[in-house]
């Protein structure tokens, strides 16, 4: 099989045989991944124009070379307490699929991590979090060393039906 | 080797009704009394192409019958059969039924098979007709089906492909295949003009054959197969000699006379194809990447401007240096420019493509109704956006036949009030500024006051009595299920009417204007923007932000003056402006933006309509007016309330256009505007 093998690889990243890779994030100092095939690019946090009658976690809209993306930030999507956007402020631009086609969006996170290849097989089911992380946003847990990384699945995450459905609780 | 042929399939409907389109017109352009035989050829053609297309793709059902409109379309062009009013109705009708088994094709459907079989009699009769009254019966043996008329021994063909026949993209060995198919086949090759090997081009046709075909075969069969090439090679088709049988001199005879044809033919057919190619040459290019270049040299528009600002700030260059980056930034802002006024023309199309339909309309419907009615047509070349085109037609077929239905009275009652039998309805299209301009005008009876004004009453939408003023009269046709037709008629006063060409033409961001005078006539002026991809917006500050309003729908903009705002039930304010009261927005409010409440007194309005109705906009600045590419919010995200689009301004900054027909609604649908407008959706929706 040679997986146990591609797991200790000493190329590169480590990118085993039925391995996924993942580019992690830093957000209230837990670790965050995102399937790296979606990530159209990082780029650092700019200014944004506000989108009227949005939930507040909708910054407001980028000009992506033509492309008016829009751009959420995950603290506030989550719940999170609410930090002054710092020098490692940075907004992951995402291809995220959606019902007949597919939008780009962008998050902003803490800080961008790493890349890990993170064996298919390795990936935990995650357990009810309770309040503050719908599971249905999370595709699972990965345990890269010694550390927990959540494995988003941004599809449900920023789907823009739902981000309408959910709003900011009031 | 097997090619799905299927996927050429929409090129050929599409193709098929360009050539009917334009048969069409030649057609009327005959029935004018025009006899240019340039105009037959351009019918002759686009019917020949049908029936080519028809029969490389399998539809046997269009390729027969485009057969029988092309034989006799050749019988008019060799000036065998006389034009005649009939024929020109039978041929008109053979295009109409041509476009619907097209449709019906396109969709899948079935046609409509007893009018078409009634059609082929129909055309089959004129034909005999035709027939009976020519010296050269022969020709029957091209418009007869493919059985009839064979001849017993065979054929002698040359065929003698052009040097580029390769090029084409036709295979001679795909017609000798056929030709084998049809009977025993003799080839000899003529190698005579094979040059050496290596000055060999190997995509020229350097070989000729002689084919000698045996067999009891029709000669419309070896028509057929050499169907698609008979501009690009010599060909001749002679009967061979059978002398078991006496009676073939007759039959050599005739067919010998017949063979001096295709030779004509094919000269004039290389003519027509020259011309053709003159005429104008194009390309299908799908809309996503005419798109895509558009989004691009936006991009480049940007980047140009932001070098600009770079430039005329730097300082410490030398001065050569700077002369040298100075015309080096001018020449880069004349080449984009260029680029992308060019880029936006490749969206443009001559408006005579929506015009094209009127000639056809015009003359079924004056026949219909028994007026006589001359339409005509100026600034076909005027170019607008292929969009916009698509979406003006519907509203001018509306006002052609309101025109001709309401408008142009019937011939006695013209004469009898002086004026020519023949009424006229002129349609014009010019640019002016950014615009395009439409007129629809007839010399037609005009709009009737009284009887607007009757009906309106009767209808309720005018008090009982009390002056009108002119404007509100003809701001009446406009009204939903307003409509003065006395009788309900199939060509217009269905009571769907003006209002829907009034929104529809709104909706593309344009106005319509009419002037009217009692028995001179009316006339309805569009004013539309030249694309939908761009729009002349006013910039206006709003707290720290910037939104674009889009021009044509603001009305005025004015310094709020404190006194003259009402408060309503508490809540909402209204402003009085001149002698109505318009309600008040406060974009800050409405838009949630973060600052001091704005001070009424130092703010401006903007007064914007919507949807025939005002509201005034509290904004604090106006920046200046620019031009913006249309930017959708919706392809990443989804619709937002208030707000139509984006746009990408010069600093690389989106700003956000206004909605005003969603903002006039949800003002005037619910005057408690404070706070945001999401909870008012249904009212805008």
């Amino acid at each position: 099989m040679g997986t146990l093998n591609a797991m200790h690889n000493d190329i590169g990243l480590g990118v085993a045989v039925n391995a996924d890779q993942y580019l992690t994030f830093m957000l209230a100092g837990e670790e965050y991944g995102v399937d790296i095939l979606r990530v159209q690019e990082i780029k650092g946090w700019d200014k944004v124009t506000p989108l009227p009658n949005t939930p507040e976690y909708v910054r407001g809209v980028m000009n992506l070379r033509g492309t008016i993306v829009p751009i959420i930030d995950l603290r506030m999507r989550f719940n999170m307490e609410q930090i002054a956007y710092g020098p490692t402020t940075v907004v992951i631009v995402l291809k995220v699929e959606g019902e007949g086609r597919d939008r780009i969006m962008g998050i902003v996170v803490d800080a961008v991590s790493d890349v890990y290849a993170v064996p298919t097989e390795e990936l935990r089911p995650s357990p009810d979090f309770g309040g503050n992380v719908h599971v249905e946003f999370v595709r699972g847990l990965a345990t890269v060393d010694e550390k927990m990384v959540i494995i988003l699945n941004i599809d449900k995450l920023l789907n823009a039906d739902d981000l309408e459905a959910t709003s900011r609780p009031e | 080797m097997t090619v799905d042929v299927s996927q050429f399939h929409q090129v050929f409907f599409e193709e098929s009704l360009e050539h009917l389109a334009n048969m069409e017109s030649a057609l009327l352009q005959l029935e004018g009394g025009g006899n240019d035989p340039e105009v037959v050829n351009v019918i002759f053609r686009g019917a020949h192409s049908i029936k080519g297309g028809g029969a490389t793709f399998g539809f046997q059902a269009v390729a027969e019958f485009t057969h029988l409109v092309e034989t006799l379309l050749e019988r008019i062009r060799s000036g065998k059969t006389a034009i005649s009013p009939e024929i020109i109705a039978v041929l008109l009708e053979s295009v109409d039924a041509l476009r619907d088994m097209i449709g019906a094709l396109q969709t899948g459907a079935d046609g409509d098979a007893t009018r078409n079989a009634a059609l082929q009699r129909q055309l089959a009769e004129v034909l005999a007709g035709a027939g009976e009254t020519s010296p050269h019966a022969s020709n029957e043996a091209r418009a007869a089906p493919p059985t009839a008329c064979p001849v017993d021994a065979g054929w002698r063909i040359q065929f003698r492909p052009h040097r580029h026949f390769f090029r084409t993209g036709n295979d001679p060995y795909r017609i000798l295949r056929e030709l084998s198919a049809l009977g025993r086949l003799e080839v000899r090759a003529d190698i005579s003009t094979l040059p050496p090997l290596l000055e060999m081009d190997p995509e020229e046709c350097y070989l000729a054959w002689e084919l000698v075909l045996q067999g009891h075969i029709a000669r419309a069969e070896i028509d057929e197969i050499f169907a698609w090439v008979e501009g690009d090679c010599d060909l001749s088709i002679d009967p061979l000699a059978t002398p078991n049988q006496p009676a073939s001199a007759m039959t050599t005879a005739e067919v010998r006379h017949s063979d001096d044809k295709p030779a004509s033919q094919v000269a004039e057919r290389r003519a027509g194809q020259e011309r053709r190619q003159a005429e104008g040459e194009s390309i299908r290019v799908s809309i996503e990447k005419i798109d895509t270049i558009i989004n691009m040299v936006g991009e480049l528009v940007i980047t140009q401007s932001m070098l600009s600002q770079v430039g005329a700030a730097v300082h410490g260059l030398n001065d050569a240096a700077m002369e040298c980056l100075r015309d080096g930034l001018a020449q880069l802002e004349r080449n984009t420019r260029e680029l992308q006024e060019g880029v936006m023309r490749i969206r443009m199309l001559p408006i005579s493509f929506a015009f094209s339909r009127f000639p056809r309309l015009v003359h079924d419907l004056s026949s219909k109704l028994g007026k006589k009615v001359e339409l005509k047509l100026s600034g076909e070349q005027t170019e607008l956006d292929k969009t916009v085109m698509e979406k003006i037609g519907d509203p001018l077929v509306h006002l052609v036949r309101n025109a001709l239905d309401h408008g142009i009275e019937a011939p006695d009652v013209r004469r009898a009030q002086g004026k020519p039998e023949v009424g006229e309805i002129h349609l014009d299209a010019y640019h002016q500024g950014g615009n395009i301009v439409i007129e629809v005008s007839d010399d037609g009876a005009g709009l009737n006051r009284e009887r607007i004004v009757a009906k309106a009453r009767e209808r309720g939408l005018l008090p009982a009595d009390g002056e009108i003023d002119e404007e509100r009269i003809i701001d009446l046709i406009f009204d939903p299920g307003f409509s003065t037709a006395e009788t309900v008629s199939d060509v217009s006063g269905r009571g769907v009417g003006m209002d829907v060409v009034r929104r529809n033409i709104r909706d593309l961001g344009g106005n319509v204007e009419v002037t009217s005078e009692s028995g001179r006539g009316s006339r309805f002026t569009i004013r539309l923007p030249l694309t939908l991809a761009i729009l002349d917006g006013q910039l206006v500050r709003v707290g720290n932000q910037v939104y674009i309003t889009p021009l044509v729908s603001i009305v005025e903009s004015l310094q709020v003056r404190r006194e003259r705002v009402n408060v309503v039930a508490g809540r909402a304010e209204v402003y009085r402006l001149r002698d109505e009261y318009i309600p008040i927005m406060d974009l800050r409010k409405v838009f949630g933006i973060n600052g001091a409440v704005s001070n009424l007194a130092e703010s401006l309005l903007v007064v914007v309509e919507g949807d025939g109705k005002k509201v005034g906009l509290v904004v604090d600045d106006l920046l200046g007016q620019q031009q913006v590419v249309i930017k959708s919010l919706e392809s990443n995200f989804k619709p937002v309330q208030g707000i139509s689009g984006a746009t990408i301004l010069g600093d690389g900054m989106v700003a956000l256009i206004l909605d005003a027909g969603q903002l006039v609604n949800t003002a005037c649908g619910n005057s408690a505007y404070a706070g945001s407008l999401s909870g008012k959706a249904t009212v805008a929706a």
